[in-house]
Formats: C-alpha cells, structure tokens, sequence
C-alpha cells in the first residue's frame, strides 16, 4: 500500500521533470509563435490539445509552463530549506529568548496566509516570477524553521546527545554531525510538500496576473486568458489545470510515499 | 493558536507521580484550582500582541520597503515638485513612527483613511465589500466542515476498505487541484453547460437591482464550493486520522467493556476527542481560506474584500491595502484565539496546564 | 448434583492473525467457575492470558479466531451477536484492564463515566445514576466523591483511577469481574490497597473473580484457585495452596524457585535459579508441549502433541507426559 503512493507519486514527478527537460530540446510547435488564422482551434494531429486565442499551441505552451513551475518550486522550496532549516537548528539548539523570538517571528508570519504576502510584495516590488519565487520563498522559511526545530528538539532530548556532550563535543557539530542526519528524512518530506505547495501558489500569483509575465508561458496564465474564452473553448480552460493537479498530485503522493518509506516509525497506520 | 499545533503533547499523564495521600484514603483532596482565567488572559495577551507583530509587518513592507509611496503613485516621469506636495499632503515626510502611530490609532478608532483611487473612506468600501466576504467564508467553513467530517468519518469507519481508500484517493485529487481552477471546472459545468448558475457577478443582499438573499446565497453558493472543496480534502484526511488513532486508545477498550455498541462508543467517546485536533486545522485552515476568497472572488468577480485588495493593489492604492491585509490579518488571529477556547472547551486537560 | 458453573470455558482456542501468517495463540483452554469463586491466571507475557480474558467478554481483536465453547450461566457466548454480548458486558461480566492512566476517556466526567453503565443497561435518568455513581465512587475509596463526581481523569492520580475503573465494572453488580494484571501499572504501595479493595469487593458482592496476574505474590494472596499458562495453554490448574505445595509441572517448579526470596540460605555468589532459553514467539509455537526444550525433563514424546491434562490431586491437573518424573526428582530434592 506504501509504495503505491510512493511509486505513483514518484512517476508522476518524473513526467513532469521530463515535460520541462524536453521543453529545452524540443516542442512540437513554438509556444511563442502566434497564429491568429489557427487560432482556438480543437485538438487535431496538427496540434494536439489545440491552439489558444492566439493561436499559440496549448501542448507547446504546457511543456514550457512546466519550467516555470519548476524553478518556482525548486528556488522557493531552496531558501526556506536553508534558512527556515538554519533558523530552526538554531533554535533547537540555543534554546532559550533564542528559541523564542525565532519561534514567535514564525507564528506571526502565520496570521499571513502565504498568497497574501506574496501579493503584498508583488504590489510593492511589482509582478514577475523573480518576485513571486522570493515571496514564496520568504514564506517558507517559518514553515520550515518550525518543523526543523520541532524535529530536532525531540533529537536533542535524547540520551545519545547527552553522550556527545558528555565526550566534549560542542553544539554546532553536535547539530551537524547528529541532529541533521537524524532529521533530514522529515526534512526531505517536507520540501516535497512545500514544492508542490509552491507550483500551487505560483499558480494562483499567475492567474492574477502576479506570476510569471507574457510572454513566457505558464499554466496559471493560460487558465485566467482562458476563462475569458470559456463559452467559445470550454476545454482551454480544463488542460492546464489537469497539468497543475497531475504536477501536485504526484509531489504530494511523492511525499507521502518518501514519510512512509523513510521514516516507519512516523508512518500513520493508512 | 499555533501552540496548539506545537503543543508537545497534552500533559504527560504518565510522568504525574501518584500522591501519597492515596494510602489514606479518606483524607479530604484539594480540588486543583481551575485555570481558565489564567489560560484567557495568557490567550488574550498572544491576541494582542500578534496583532501588534502583524501590524508593524504589514506596515513595514508596504510603507517603509516601497520608498517614497507618492513617486510610486505618480509614476517615474513626474515632475520633482508635484511629487512633494503631495508627499507633504499625504504625510508622507513625517517619521516611519510618527505615521505608524496615526495609521494604528486611526484603526483603533475605525477611521481607515480614505482610497486614492476611489476617493471615498476606505471604511466605507470595507464594510460593503464584507458584506460579501464574510457570508462566503462562512457558507465555505460550513461546506468545508460538512463534508470533510462526513468523508472522514466514513473513511474512519470503513478502514483500509473500498470506501476508505475511495475517500482518500478523492481527498488527494482534492489537494491537489487549484481552487481557482475548480471554480473555473464549475462554472464550465453548471453555468456553460447547464445553466443552472450565471458565471459570475453578485446582485446584491438588498431587492433592488434584481437582488435579495435567495438570489445573493445562489451568486455565493458556486465559490463557496470551490473554496470548500480543497479545504475539505485536506481536512477529511486529518479527521480520518484523528478518528483512527483515538479509536486505537484504551477508553474505547473500556467503552466496549461497558457494553457500548461500536457506534455509541463512536459518537459519545471517540467523536469529542477526535475532535481536538480537527478544530485545531479548521482554525489554521481560516487564513487559507481568506487567501482563497481573493483568488476565488476574481473568479467570479465578486465584488468582495479580495476583490477590493487585488485591485487596489493594480491601483496602487496602498491605503486600501494596508488596511485591508491587517483587516484580514485581524480575523485569522481573532478566529485562531476563538480555536484555542474552543479547544478549552473541548478538552479539559488543556485549562489545567495552564498552557 | 452440583449447580451450572457460572462460567465454564471448554476447548477455547484463540487464532491470531499475524503479519507472519496465522498463529494460535490459546491452545485448549479449559476450566470452570463456580459462583462467588475467585481464580487466578498466571504466566509470562504473551502466554495467552490477557486474550483469554478478551475471548470472555467478546472484544478479540479483528481477525481474531475462536474455537470451542465459553458458557456462562448456561448460555453460550462464542458465535453470539454483538447485540447480546452487549448486554452482558458492563452488566453481567465486567472488567478492569491493565493501564489505569489511559482507561478513562480524558473530556469526560468521571461521574459520567461512572454512571454510563447504569445508565445504559437498567436505564436510570441522570440523576439517579448520578446518585448511584457517587455512592459507588465513596464505596470504592475516593473522598468527596459528591464533590469529585464532576471531575475529570487527569485530575486524579493513577491509585485512584484505577479505583474509579473499579466502581464503573461494578456499577450494575456483575456476577463475573474479570481483573487484567489491576495491579501491575501502579506503585508497590498502592497495589496492596487496590487489591485488598478488590478482595473486599468480591466477598461483598458474591462475585466470581478471575485475576490476571504474572505477580506470584499476587495470585498466592488473592485466589482460592489457580491456572498457571506458559505459550497458549494452561499447564497446571488447582487449588492455590495446592499449586504452590506441589509445583506439579515443570514450569510452575522453575517459576516458583526463581522467587528471589528472603531468608532462605544461599552461598555468597550462588547464582538465582532460572529457567533456561526463551518464550517461543507466536508465530513459531511447537506443535507439542510449549515448554519442550526449556524443560529440564523433556523427552521425545514431548514434542508430539499437547499434554492431555493429568491428574494429580483433588481438582488439580496438570500437562505433563512425565509427571511422576517430575514428583520423584523434586522428592529427591533437586529442582
């Protein structure tokens, strides 16, 4: 039953980590190549999920929107992993006023839902993915300062730290050589939630126009020109959301899978 | 609030050291005081003063972080001058404190200050637009709460059968679909399809202009759904949880040997207990479901509180925005501090350790 | 001619299913309870007695097999419906488990719990129960007990939880109380008391009793008779005072000499009896005597088959092909 999750979880990944692979080397169409006597045309051989209002081809367009949800998730899931996890081994380790302020720095962040903050920065330094990738990013680190420091305080209480400690051993590299080790299956599964989290939310920036800017592609965007369309093209409005929801879909049975497989004691009886 | 979710464990039962006073039995015990004032006064200080944290957040990155908001809001080609005056006008060359204060005094007394862009007093616009926003999050919160305590019951209940793995497998797809494309899938289906709903735009609570509270709640019923939806999927599965682990506790065993049904063990035992840590999510899942009211309301073009935010931030209406982040950062604490009592409520350890 | 036992469990087999495929983990169980008689279960972990009583109240775990028959008052339990063991259970046969700390539902009243029995099987209104409960509550030993009745668990220590479970078996006066191992969760000190209010109560009331217990001490004190079970199967049954006198099978011989024991001349450095090897697991039960091949005195047959029970005084038996071997080599004075 475990490794159901994981092995649908890590095939779906891989689909997508290919489409953005492939996308470097070749699309069946251009996706920046408009056509507007072709355009919003059904799928046919020619193109095969169709043309958009420009007449731009939709698999084009998904394959190179694959990219984008990548970076998204890869650079923002990549600073709240170093510093959220730094933060949080540092709480753990310090413990004391240390522990508190980082510790309550984290749990004002979550009066904020995430979408909001990043929409707060899009306002103030204006769209585009740079932007949205660091404001995603910048809300992960409390995220992952918390399960970090819960995690590695529970390493802490335990008697073969004691040990270390006894033998001299200070707290950095008792933090390096032995609470990091012990915690980096949670860790590992947290990022591959928070990545599929981050595609989500790069999403939803896109769809308000927050996100990824034209011309480059990306799934969110192409939902919102879509729904403009939705009398004339119904089925537009249906491929990229399907590419979103495979893409997370398979992240999160991905990470589901990992917890179960790397971690039994954590894994909940299903 | 989210000391509940860090909350280590509830008070380690197991460490209490049993009283001597047990070898006389008769000895009269003190009953341990109730703590529930000192747990409200410790809860109401976290209120305030994460009301505070949030306020100077809020207030830092988008008064101190944009610069000079009158440039901003006249655009780089304006003239030296005209930028100025109305940076003087706007009070913009007081002290980052200075302004502070007024803007957090003008909230205390409800005075939001007025929109650039509309003109009128940001007050004014709020309070209409919560009209909106406030019986859709509602209507989402009970949906979201209906059926994820209905689908996690009956996954709990058929364990690691068909029907369970059936629930959860819809409760992955669930999580993983963008609530803004959900609505988008409705709209498709049961406006462009059926016809059954229009695909957008809110007539109003009041009859004229074809409005009135049956037409309103129809406007209301689609994105609710679509924000339940997700929220629902996600909560499902911690209920499941929740239910299966407290059905593996010793009181269910001696529930059983009293001579209760599995299912009055269910309702009267298992139920309350498995409901701590599902209030627990409900009461995080609050400031997700005000993120999504802002996606969701753009769907459909509501005219509500997210709305209002992500135009006015096209606008560059930063008054409108400050004021409405803090609003909505307000309601997500205040909902998280009532979660907390509830939690009280529910569990009685939780006074007692004066958490 | 001798009235019905009040319980009489003949042949009960118990199947577990394991992740390592099926195991029997009660083997031919079999003895029988008179009214008002106290009996007392003995052995090691995972020697089969905790399931047994489970198998007597009907809350065997799911994929649970039984076999064989248990009858009490004359009417048969396995293969009844759970609406009938229902009304037995909380009202006819009670139990009190093991772990007094996790037993009680932590948001509910104690009265409330107290009363759930009353309420639920002669129908009493809130406050009749309430009533009742507390009368039950003060009997049990918690002061104040009109004051504590809406208290909750996590406010009383583990003595008197355990205490509070006690009143709740006994709230509708069952004929049977089943006590798994009442004791072992607590203090020394509070053992004593929990148990001397156990015998009291069992006097009192005219209840039968089984007492679970691998607490030698507790058994040799507390029951008029005993069963003392080793890997599935009971190898010896008696009188209290019998069993311990003549220790009639080889493995209630080496548990009874590895009593550390006070007063009785060793020389310095003389090691602690014990009994050689391991408890089988599960899963790997022999088909023959369970204690083959620990036992000093195994011979071929022993691992053939299951010891038919051997008589070895008044209403004492016990499973062992080689009985009198065992009797003349304890005569001789070797153990």
């Amino acid at each position: 039953m475990r490794h159901r999750s994981f092995m649908a979880g890590a095939v779906l990944t891989a689909l997508l980590l290919l489409a953005a692979a492939v996308s470097w080397v070749w699309t069946p169409h251009s996706p920046y190549d408009m056509d507007l006597a072709a355009k919003l045309q059904p799928p046919s051989l020619q193109h095969w999920l169709g043309t958009d209002a420009f007449g731009r081809d939709v698999a084009s367009l998904l394959l190179v929107g694959a990219r984008s949800s990548i970076l998204v998730g890869v650079i923002a899931v990549g600073i709240g992993l170093t510093v959220g996890t730094g933060l949080g081994l540092l709480a753990a380790a310090r413990r004391g006023w240390v522990e508190e302020l980082v510790m309550r720095l984290a749990d004002f962040t979550f009066a904020f839902p995430a979408l909001l903050l990043a929409i707060m920065l899009a306002a103030v330094f204006g769209a585009g993915l740079v932007n949205s990738i660091i404001a995603i990013g910048i809300f992960y680190i409390p995220t992952f300062a918390r399960v970090t420091r819960a995690s590695a305080q529970s390493i802490w209480s335990r008697d073969f730290i004691l040990a270390a400690q006894a033998c001299g051993k200070g707290r950095w590299r008792i933090t390096w050589e032995h609470v990091l080790p012990n915690i980096a299956s949670v860790l590992i599964v947290q990022a591959t939630i928070q990545f599929a989290l981050a595609i989500l939310a790069e999403a939803a920036l896109s769809y308000l126009g927050l996100g990824t800017q034209p011309p480059q592609p990306s799934w969110g965007r192409m939902l919102s020109e879509a729904q403009t369309l939705m009398f004339q093209a119904p089925l537009l409005a249906v491929w990229p959301g399907v590419a979103i929801a495979l893409a997370v879909l398979g992240l999160n049975l991905l990470g589901d899978g990992l917890r179960d497989l790397l971690d039994p004691r954590l894994a909940r009886r299903r | 609030m989210f000391a509940a979710m860090l909350r280590p464990k509830r008070p380690d039962d197991a460490s209490r050291p049993q009283s001597p006073s047990d070898a006389r039995t008769h000895t009269a015990v003190a009953l341990p005081p109730d703590f529930m004032g000192l747990f409200l006064f410790k809860r109401l200080f976290t209120l305030i003063a994460t009301l505070i944290g949030a306020s100077v957040v809020v207030f830092l990155v988008l008064e101190i972080l944009p610069g000079n908001a009158a440039q901003m809001l006249m655009g780089p080609d304006a003239a030296p001058e005209a930028v100025a005056a109305l940076a003087t006008q706007l009070g913009l060359d007081q002290p980052a404190l200075q302004r502070y204060g007024q803007w957090v005094g003008g909230l205390l007394v409800g005075d939001l200050g007025t929109s650039y862009a509309y003109g009128s007093p940001v007050r004014d616009l709020v309070l209409e637009r919560l009209a909106l926003t406030v019986p859709l999050a509602v209507m989402a919160m009970l949906l979201t709460t209906v059926l994820a305590l209905a689908a996690g019951l009956y996954a709990a209940a058929r364990h690691n059968r068909w029907g369970d793995v059936g629930v959860m497998g819809l409760a992955q797809i669930g999580i993983a679909i963008p609530n803004f494309w959900f609505a988008i899938l409705l709209i498709l289906l049961f406006s462009v399809k059926l016809q059954w709903f229009s695909a957008g735009g809110f007539p109003g609570w009041t009859e004229d202009a074809g409005g009135g509270p049956l037409q309103a709640l129809q406007a209301l019923l689609l994105p609710a759904l679509a924000l339940a939806v997700v929220q629902a999927a996600i909560l499902a599965r911690i209920t499941r949880s929740a239910v299966l682990d407290v059905l593996r506790e010793d009181f269910v065993r001696t529930a059983r040997a009293k001579g209760l049904s599995q299912r009055a063990a269910l309702w009267g035992h298992v139920l309350r207990n498995a409901m701590i840590p599902v209030v627990t999510v409900m009461g995080l899942q609050f400031a997700n479901l005000l993120a999504g009211t802002i996606v969701v309301e753009n769907v459909f073009y509501l005219p509500g509180l997210g709305r209002l935010i992500f135009q006015s931030i096209a606008n560059r209406d930063l008054i409108v925005v400050r004021n409405c982040v803090m609003l909505l950062a307000a309601l997500v604490v205040v909902v998280n501090f009532v979660v907390d009592l509830l939690y009280a409520v529910i569990d009685p350890r939780v006074k007692a350790s004066g958490l | 001619m001798t009235p019905l036992p009040l319980l009489d469990v003949s042949g009960l087999t118990i199947e577990l299913a394991t992740h390592r495929g099926p195991a029997t983990a009660v083997r031919d169980v079999g003895f029988a309870l008179a009214r008002g008689e106290t009996l007392g279960l003995i052995g090691e972990s995972g020697c089969g007695k905790s399931l047994t009583a489970l198998a007597l109240m009907g809350l065997l775990p799911e994929g649970a097999r039984v076999g064989g028959s248990i009858r009490f008052d004359g009417q048969e339990l396995l293969g009844q419906s759970d609406a009938v063991l229902q009304r037995l259970r909380g009202n006819r046969i009670a139990m009190v488990f093991q772990e007094p700390m996790t037993a009680l539902n932590p948001v509910h009243s104690i009265g409330r719990q107290v009363a759930e029995p009353l309420r639920l099987h002669r129908g009493l209104s809130a406050r009749a129960a309430r009533q009742e409960a507390i009368a039950l509550l003060d009997r049990v030993g918690i002061p104040q007990a009109a004051l504590r009745f809406d208290a909750h668990p996590h406010q009383f220590s583990g003595g008197q939880r355990q205490r509070i479970t006690i009143a709740m078996a006994l709230a509708c006066g069952p004929d049977l109380l089943i006590a798994d191992e009442p004791t072992t969760a607590l203090d020394a000190t509070v053992q004593q008391q929990i148990l001397d209010l156990i015998a009291e109560l069992v006097a009192e009331r005219g209840m039968a009793l089984v007492l679970i217990s691998h607490d030698l001490g507790v058994i040799a004190q507390n029951v008029d008779r005993m069963l003392v079970m080793y890997g599935g199967s009971v190898v010896e049954n008696g009188p209290t005072e019998a069993v311990f006198a003549h220790m009639a099978h080889p493995y209630t011989r080496g548990l009874l000499a590895a009593r550390p024991q006070w007063g009785v001349a060793r020389q310095p450095g003389q090691r602690l009896p014990t009994i050689p090897g391991t408890v089988p697991e599960l899963a790997d039960l022999p088909t023959g005597c369970p204690f083959a091949g620990r036992c000093a005195f195994t011979v071929a047959d022993c691992h053939s088959a299951l010891p038919l029970p051997v008589t070895v005084g008044r209403d004492h038996a016990a499973r062992c092909i080689r009985i009198d071997t065992v009797a003349a080599a304890a005569r001789g004075g070797s153990v």
